[in-house]
């Protein structure tokens, strides 16, 4: 079983890197068997780097969602965007199966962002509980998915 | 509102970067008389910097967008390696940030010619100017270009990937990358990243001289429909080196040539560009709209991007990129103006990013120790850069305490402002004159027009968040008559 975690968004607009922050998070754990990446959004070539793998999540701040977070099931579909600076998860399952013939199990980790000032670096106090509470989560969701114990500083 | 006339919207556009609301005013007879292109957020970044230590600009100038954060962290860098009198980089340095700008040049056009453009060209098309560009937004997308040409979806997206992968390798991540410093960088590439670089790069340039012949075989067939579709005479600009007028997209000197092709500004030293450079705002436009101070905003108003320098350079110094210019500038005596040429020359510079790379990959400088310069303290810099969009221009002053006290930026889709209002007027003249409906198509065709020039409008305008979508029709006297709205779906009315 090969996970990949994808945290987007901009670290310098506040929550809006919650993504990012999260990634962050997960990354210094390195537990084997999860990849994680981090970028400003999603974009094509992140369907090439999704095909590699059986399970992939999708770490978005979400400024509209219930607190504090989300984690559900999201499948392959077009999606017609009005630009390409975010190319959404489920277009990026789609060109992974178009281009790649390749169908991961995706879901989405949508955390809920209070404040997004551009020009802001730094969590709010609120989207910090967000990002502890999603963290756990995420961690007992790929310790199912490995099957293998949580890590003992996680 | 004018009194007279008729005003459709149209917002925003489809797979351009940012937003943008384009407005065409009709005459009483039902004729075009122009068509706009309106920004309407502004987030005014240049202030933000101000009083902020000069170290900090070239990781906090990557804020301003996502989209290409690797030019603004050049272009800063290179500002600041003045203040603190090192530009004179190793040669270390320069290659490392030479090697990031081809990365960011090759992933950024990649994304622009496969993911956007393509499919304007291979849908749709029937060889007419009618039919040009007349496939629904539904079907004009990477997705159904994977379902008629895999290889070429796959393409663009490991193209795009193999960008990024160099960016990454030099710039040390992909958000707020740190490699450029002043007067440097803060690394080398590894021995491990090279040779992972080296292991694709034979395809990068298979698949680079396979864009290319794709776009100038697509130009030359559809020559007819092509050469009128939105394009005007123009002024046009970029960065030459300064030896020999080679192209050059990190480093060089200021050219501009007419529409005839002759040199109306001779590679100025870019720290001298208030002396040839101004910027014209109008109450109708949040974006300010540069020109050449010696030909006035009448007539010195100019291009640039790629297909600007295409016009500009003297030649390119790789080869097989050389050859390709010299077939772009046979198409057309003097400058070429075409304004859907811009994805040829596109493809030009993908193909020379790809041989510089290749040709830094094998350079053994990469792998230096001497990362920094420095020398006498300056407290004024102008740096530029050829983005992917075209010419980038950052100009900073530092006070004694290190602090920034000014800040100036003129993004390439500023340059660019006047050429797309008059890409949209002349598309809007072309197809709308003496309708008195807005027909699906036209929106294509809107979008087709500036979507040649690649513009990153929230960069351009430093605008947040996005507009709602339709079109509206208003009558002479101001009333709403007809509205149409582009969404996730169908378009409604």
């Amino acid at each position: 079983m090969k996970i990949l975690v994808i945290g987007y968004g901009n670290p310098g607009r506040s929550d809006d890197g919650l993504g990012p922050a999260l990634a962050e998070r997960l990354e210094a754990l390195a537990i084997p068997g999860v990849t994680v990446e981090a970028d400003y959004q999603l974009s094509i070539e992140h369907a090439a780097m999704v095909a590699e793998y059986d399970v992939v999540v999708f770490a978005d701040a979400d400024s509209s969602c219930p607190e504090p977070f989300y984690l559900k099931p999201v499948v392959a579909k077009h999606i017609v965007e009005f630009t390409s600076h975010s190319v959404p998860p489920e277009e990026i399952l789609h060109i992974a199966h178009s281009c790649f013939n390749a169908s991961p199990q995706g879901y989405v980790l949508g955390m809920r962002a209070q404040v997004l000032e551009p020009f802001s670096e730094g969590l709010s106090p609120a989207a910090q509980e967000v990002l502890e509470a999603a963290l756990e989560r995420l961690l007992g969701f790929v310790s199912e998915r490995l099957s293998v114990p949580e890590p003992a500083d996680g | 509102m004018a009194a007279k006339g008729t005003k459709y919207t149209i917002l925003p556009l489809t797979r351009v970067e940012g937003h943008g609301k384009v407005t065409v005013h009709l005459n009483d007879s039902g004729v075009v008389d122009r068509a706009r292109l309106h920004i309407v957020e502004f987030r005014g970044f240049e202030r933000f910097i101000l009083g902020r230590p000069f170290w900090e600009i070239p990781v906090a100038v990557q804020r301003l967008c996502g989209i290409c954060p690797v030019s603004h962290h050049l272009a800063a860098a290179k500002a600041m390696d003045r203040i603190v009198g090192g530009e004179q980089l190793t040669p270390t340095a320069e290659k490392i940030r030479r090697l990031m700008h081809y990365g960011q040049m090759l992933q950024s056009h990649a994304l622009h010619f496969f993911h956007l453009s393509a499919p304007d060209f291979l849908f749709g098309t029937e060889g007419t100017a009618e039919s040009g560009f007349a496939a629904p937004v539904e079907q004009r997308n990477i997705i159904n270009l994977a379902a008629k040409y895999p290889d070429l979806a796959v393409q663009g997206v490991m193209m795009r990937k193999y960008g990024q992968e160099v960016v990454k390798a030099t710039a040390g991540k992909k958000i707020h990358g740190t490699g450029a410093i002043p007067g440097g960088v803060n690394k080398n590439l590894s021995i491990q990243d090279r040779d992972e670089l080296l292991k694709s790069i034979d395809q990068m340039m298979i698949w680079s001289r396979g864009a290319v012949d794709i776009a100038r075989d697509y130009t030359k067939e559809h020559f007819d429909e092509l050469a009128p579709f939105g394009s005007f005479e123009s002024n046009h600009l970029s960065l030459v080196r300064e030896s020999d007028g080679a192209l050059d997209l990190y480093d060089g000197v200021l050219r501009a040539v007419d529409k005839d092709r002759n040199m109306i500004l001779v590679d100025v030293n870019v720290q001298r560009y208030l002396e040839v450079l101004m910027e014209e705002v109008r109450p109708w436009s949040y974006m300010k709209f540069p020109f050449l101070k010696d030909l006035g905003p009448e007539y010195g108003w100019y291009r640039v991007g790629p297909l600007a320098r295409m016009n500009t350079a003297s030649f390119i110094d790789t080869e097989e990129a050389c050859a390709a210019h010299k077939e772009f500038r046979e198409l057309q005596q003097g400058a070429n103006n075409i304004t859907m040429c811009y994805h040829w020359a596109r493809m030009i510079e993908v193909l020379h990013s790809v041989e510089k790379i290749r040709d830094l990959l094998n350079d053994p400088d990469l792998q230096g120790k001497d990362l920094l310069s420095s020398g006498p303290r300056r407290e004024e810099a102008v740096a530029i850069v050829e983005a992917p969009r075209g010419t980038l221009l950052h100009h900073y002053r530092v006070d004694r305490n290190d602090m920034v006290t000014m800040c100036n930026l003129i993004v390439s889709t500023t340059s660019n402002n006047e050429p797309m209002n008059r890409a949209v007027t002349k598309v809007a003249k072309d197809h709308l004159s003496g309708r008195k409906d807005i027909p699906e198509k036209f929106l294509n065709y809107i979008e087709v027009a500036i979507r040649a020039y690649d513009p990153c409008l929230s960069c351009a305008t430093h605008a947040l968040g996005s507009m709602p979508l339709s079109v509206e029709v208003y009558d002479a006297g101001g009333a709403l008559v007809d509205r149409r709205v582009r969404g996730s779906g169908p378009n409604e009315t």
